[in-house]
């Protein structure tokens, strides 16, 4: 093709506006699976996790997980959305081998939860309404995986194996309104808004919310608009959008992809497009059509869900503070400046930092700690901050700095120790003799040595040359092998020097 | 003492009394039900499959714990018992009368066969069945019709020919059926037995192979009205893992049985008899039983009142609509990927090609002109059309019963239009096979209970005429009331069961039973 595949970014903006919609897939972290009793976990061997209902035995029916209920209550509660008095559940029909009764129980035209909004605020500190259309329940599909071939997908496999380990496990799908007006912030906003429902669904504690594990998914469906048209474009839906910045980052490809088709005259096919993250790009899925025909009917197998105004109150009444809230009480609590907050927030470590406050940690130790250090050794080891270590085990370590047990080096030291596994900070302090030494006697003992060794230097101090003192000091902390508070060797050298 | 003739042909209430108070062993009862399986089924052809070594250990299991004094049996301890093949056995195979499930033993049993094995019934076999229960004639079997203990040339009826034939040829005391539109009644009408569609959730559907979900229901089939009470107190009641089964307990049904057989049970019950469901499109002689009947039931009593409504002549329509929609979903599991049937198409192929190959060969014609009826009735842009309009007068059938039952206590119809008609004769006219469920649906529709009972034979061609009492919804017990005290006018008139009255059926001397 002649013409660059891409549009630049800022070109794209000035030709089209980006419309946006999400549909993001929340696995539940109930007990059991949405429709049998089989444990809700899908790991291990294939086809070990599974009953006649998962598998779609003759005879076999389902009847409905009464926690996922109440969690999807709680989450269209959180979405500010209406709980339905009466919600149904559907099939939608296809037939597809991941699928063991070739139909997904899904809810259709009378979701359990609708019409809410979800505030999300972008790094700069504006805020955007998100509007949500609905929130629904539905079973997960099982696993295929596709052997032979070099792509690992369906096209040149030889054959497919299937794992219905996760077949039946509880999802709600959140779906949102058309988004206009995200302008050129809509990769952010993207972010910002599955971030959101992650901080969501993590605060009401019905998910485990990792991405990376699918427990979060989001499906992104964006189109181009010709700038003050009106017209909407045709959208693509991206799927298998894994992590946060791969959110923002498929946005934006395929707005710079669709902007230059567009601009070259040629037309968007509506299609599922495939998010690939070790190239950044988008491939063609199948196409999709508004004319799929699901042959939705109501499953006759359950009956509707008619959650009573008590259970709904009692839910309410439990519901966690909302996270922009919850974000806004905090930096006041803390008197952190806007930077420092959005700092905090961006790194993702605003519930670390929020625990370890509550462990008694100052904030602004805390957000040394944890956006320093800790930030450091994660981003090198490749892992999630949290993974490191507890709020519990930082609030220790602060402690121990601010009694004076331990100079930040050494502290540093403990960390590294901690992370180790070698214990508590405390436990390390001690089997590693790590602590400050803070007898005198023994400070004096290595300044004198430390004196003699370089005689001039106490003559230096008294011509008022007191940065001379910086050779004993440095002399003085290696023959204590770090394990002193410079500022003490200081004050001591200078009385020598009087 | 009791001869192995006397066991087949004693009702299972009677079997019970006599392997309670040990006259009889249940490896007596159930060698005899097998020996009388093996001279007459070759025949008959209303079993699938009999488990006769499993079935007489279980016998002389029965029998070890009645002699160690067991106070846990049930009243129907050690009585056997057939199985339509519709329902999940763990120990043997559950075809529902398909190819596609040829030889699958499934991993669980229904809920109605646990309650059965729990309460130490004597499960001999599985019964054969339309594919899928598709059918009024078990004429779409893919294993072979079953014929009609009457006359073998004729249709037992269907979909569960084969538990209405087993027990009308004294091959089982009683069986299991399903009833979806009729499959339990009128075979029932047919073969001059008994059946029972209880009130739609009153009797668990996990394990029972779905053909239309919100229209299926397991009952009972039997020779007496108290026998299917009792094996209705054994299958019935709240099962969690059915969602549309109802939670509340039920009145014993065969108190309500024996209450019918009481003098003045009849004395002011209120019958209607559906305008929309006589007369006209009824064979003779069932018209003339249908009105003898009635005459009985008000001479004992009870005021027959002429009920309207309206909306049961678009009964099999709706019918038509909503069965073939939710089967096309609930058959979609048959697709060779994870149990049954495999056909791989010639050089291999996708997992589409192999699906397609395999639907192709399994399914019959019957199942697979249902499944494209539904799968259109269910499409974008036909939906509204046709299952949103079934939809609409489904509701319409539930209110004429609503209006009926605040003016009457039990509706009445003749079970099916015409007696048994002859093998092959409706093959190639699905539309009048479908006719055979013309008084049969409505129940179906609106969730009411039904049950069908034997009234005499049509004079012109001796055949068994049935008759149907409906009753408001959970008013199950109702039925066996008005059932049992008819059956009991009836066969004092008679001076017996109108089985009695059957032909002998010609018995297999190979074999070397004994």
């Amino acid at each position: 093709m002649a013409k660059p595949d891409l549009m630049d970014f800022d070109r794209a903006l000035e030709l089209y506006e980006p419309v946006l919609g999400f549909e993001v897939h929340v696995e539940l972290n109930t007990a059991t699976k949405m429709f049998s009793d089989a444990p809700n976990y899908f790991g291990g061997e294939p086809n070990t996790n599974i009953t006649p209902v998962d598998l779609g035995l003759p005879g076999s029916l389902p009847v409905v997980n009464e926690q996922a209920i109440r969690y999807s209550i709680s989450l269209g509660l959180a979405l500010g959305c209406s709980i339905a008095e009466s919600s149904r559940f559907a099939r939608k029909n296809y037939f597809y081998p991941d699928l063991a009764k070739n139909y997904q129980i899904s809810q259709y035209d009378e979701p359990i939860a609708y019409r809410g909004s979800v505030d999300v605020e972008l790094e700069d500190g504006r805020s955007f309404t998100i509007p949500i259309e609905r929130a629904h329940m539905e079973e997960d599909a099982g696993k295929l995986t596709h052997v032979g071939g070099s792509t690992g997908r369906i096209q040149g496999a030889e054959y497919s194996l299937v794992d219905y380990n996760r077949a039946g496990v509880p999802l709600v799908e959140i779906v949102t309104d058309i988004i206009y007006g995200a302008d050129r912030d809509a990769p952010e906003l993207a972010k910002a808004y599955v971030s959101t429902i992650r901080d969501i669904v993590v605060a009401l504690g019905i998910s485990d919310a990792r991405m990376e594990r699918g427990n979060l998914r989001c499906d992104a469906n964006i189109s181009l608009s010709p700038r003050g048209s009106g017209i909407l474009g045709t959208r693509t839906e991206t799927k298998n959008v894994n992590s946060l910045r791969s959110v923002e980052r498929a946005i934006r490809y395929e707005i710079q992809r669709q902007a230059a088709i567009l601009s070259a005259g040629g037309t968007i096919t509506q299609e599922t497009r495939h998010w690939h993250e070790d190239t950044g790009r988008t491939s063609a899925g199948r196409p999709k059509s508004d004319a799929d025909d699901y042959r939705y009917f109501p499953e006759p197998d359950l009956l509707p869900v008619q959650p009573s105004t008590e259970l709904i109150e009692e839910l309410r009444a439990a519901l966690p503070e909302a996270p922009a809230l919850r974000r806004r009480r905090l930096k006041a609590e803390w008197g952190f400046t806007d930077l420092e907050f959005r700092d905090v927030v961006n790194s993702g470590l605003l519930n670390e930092l929020a625990e370890t406050v509550a462990a008694g940690a100052s904030p602004q130790a805390a957000r040394k700690w944890w956006t320093g250090e800790i930030a450091r050794l994660a981003n090198a080891a490749g892992v999630d901050s949290s993974s490191l270590v507890t709020a519990q085990q930082v609030a220790e370590l602060i402690e121990l700095v601010e009694a004076g047990t331990l100079t930040d080096r050494l502290a540093r030291q403990v960390l590294e120790g901690v992370i180790a596994g070698e214990g508590s900070p405390a436990q390390v302090v001690d089997t590693r003799g790590l602590a400050v030494v803070s007898d005198d006697t023994a400070l004096l003992a290595a300044i004198d040595e430390a004196l003699a060794a370089q005689p001039d230097v106490l003559a230096k101090i008294r011509d008022g040359k007191v940065q001379a003192a910086g050779a004993v000091i440095g002399a003085v902390m290696k023959a204590m092998r770090g394990q002193a508070d410079a500022a003490r060797v200081r004050e001591l050298v200078l009385e020598r020097a009087k | 003492m009791t001869t192995a003739n006397d066991l087949i042909h004693i009702s299972a209430a009677d079997l019970a009394e006599r392997l309670s108070s040990g006259e009889v062993s249940s490896v007596e009862a159930t060698r005899a039900h097998l020996d009388r399986i093996e001279a007459v089924d070759g025949d008959v052809h209303a079993y699938l499959h009999v488990a006769a070594d499993a079935a007489l250990e279980r016998a002389a299991e029965v029998d070890r714990l009645r002699a160690e004094g067991d106070a846990g049996l049930g009243p129907l301890a050690g009585v056997p018992v057939a199985i339509k093949d519709v329902l999940c056995t763990i120990d043997m195979p559950s075809t529902a009368g398909s190819r596609i499930l040829e030889g699958w033993v499934p991993p669980y049993d229904a809920t109605v066969v646990r309650k059965l094995r729990e309460a130490h019934l004597i499960p001999l076999g599985k019964t054969n069945m339309d594919e899928f229960a598709m059918g009024s004639s078990t004429e779409h079997s893919a294993y072979g019709p079953t014929r009609n203990p009457w006359d073998l040339d004729r249709i037992p009826g269907g979909s569960g020919g084969g538990s209405a034939a087993a027990v009308a040829a004294f091959e089982a005391p009683f069986a299991l059926g399903s009833d979806t539109g009729g499959s339990i009644r009128q075979p029932a009408a047919v073969t001059a037995s008994v059946g029972v569609k209880p009130t739609y959730g009153g009797v668990s559907r996990y394990g029972a192979i779905a053909l239309a979900s919100s229209l299926d229901q397991v009952g009972p089939v039997s020779r007496t009205v108290l026998d299917s009470a009792l094996l209705h107190d054994v299958i019935g009641g709240h099962d969690p893992r059915d969602s549309t089964s109802i939670p509340d307990t039920w009145p014993s049904m065969a108190a309500a049985a024996r209450a019918g057989r009481r003098e003045g049970a009849m004395k002011g019950m209120r019958v209607g008899v559906v305008k929309q469901l006589n007369g006209e499109g009824f064979q003779a002689g069932v018209t003339q039983r249908f009105t003898e009947a009635l005459a009985l039931l008000e001479e004992a009593g009870a005021e027959i009142v002429e009920i309207d409504a309206p909306h049961f002549e678009y009964a099999i329509a709706a019918y038509y609509l909503i069965l073939p929609a939710e089967a096309s979903s609930n058959l979609a599991k048959f697709d060779s990927v994870r149990f049954g049937l495999r056909v791989n198409p010639p050089g291999g192929g996708t997992v589409e090609q192999v699906m397609s190959a395999t639907r192709e060969a399994g399914f019959g014609p019957e199942v697979k002109r249902r499944i494209i009826l539904g799968t259109y009735a269910l499409s974008a842009g036909y939906y509204d059309a046709y299952y949103g309009s079934a939809q609409k007068v489904r509701t319409l059938i539930q209110r004429d019963f609503d209006a009926a039952f605040g003016r009457v206590d039990v509706l009445v119809t003749p079970s099916a239009p015409t007696t048994a008609f002859r093998l092959g004769e409706k093959l190639d006219d699905p539309l009048a096979m479908y006719l055979n469920d013309l008084t049969t649906i409505p129940a179906n529709l609106a969730g009411v209970p039904g049950i069908g009972l034997p009234i005499g034979l049509a004079p012109e061609d001796g055949l068994p005429v049935g008759i149907q009492f409906m009753a408001p919804a959970r008013a199950d017990a109702r039925l066996y009331t008005v059932g049992a005290a008819l059956e009991q006018i009836l066969e004092d008139r008679w001076g017996g069961p109108l089985l009695s009255q059957a032909p002998e059926l010609a018995v297999a001397t190979a074999g070397g039973t004994n």
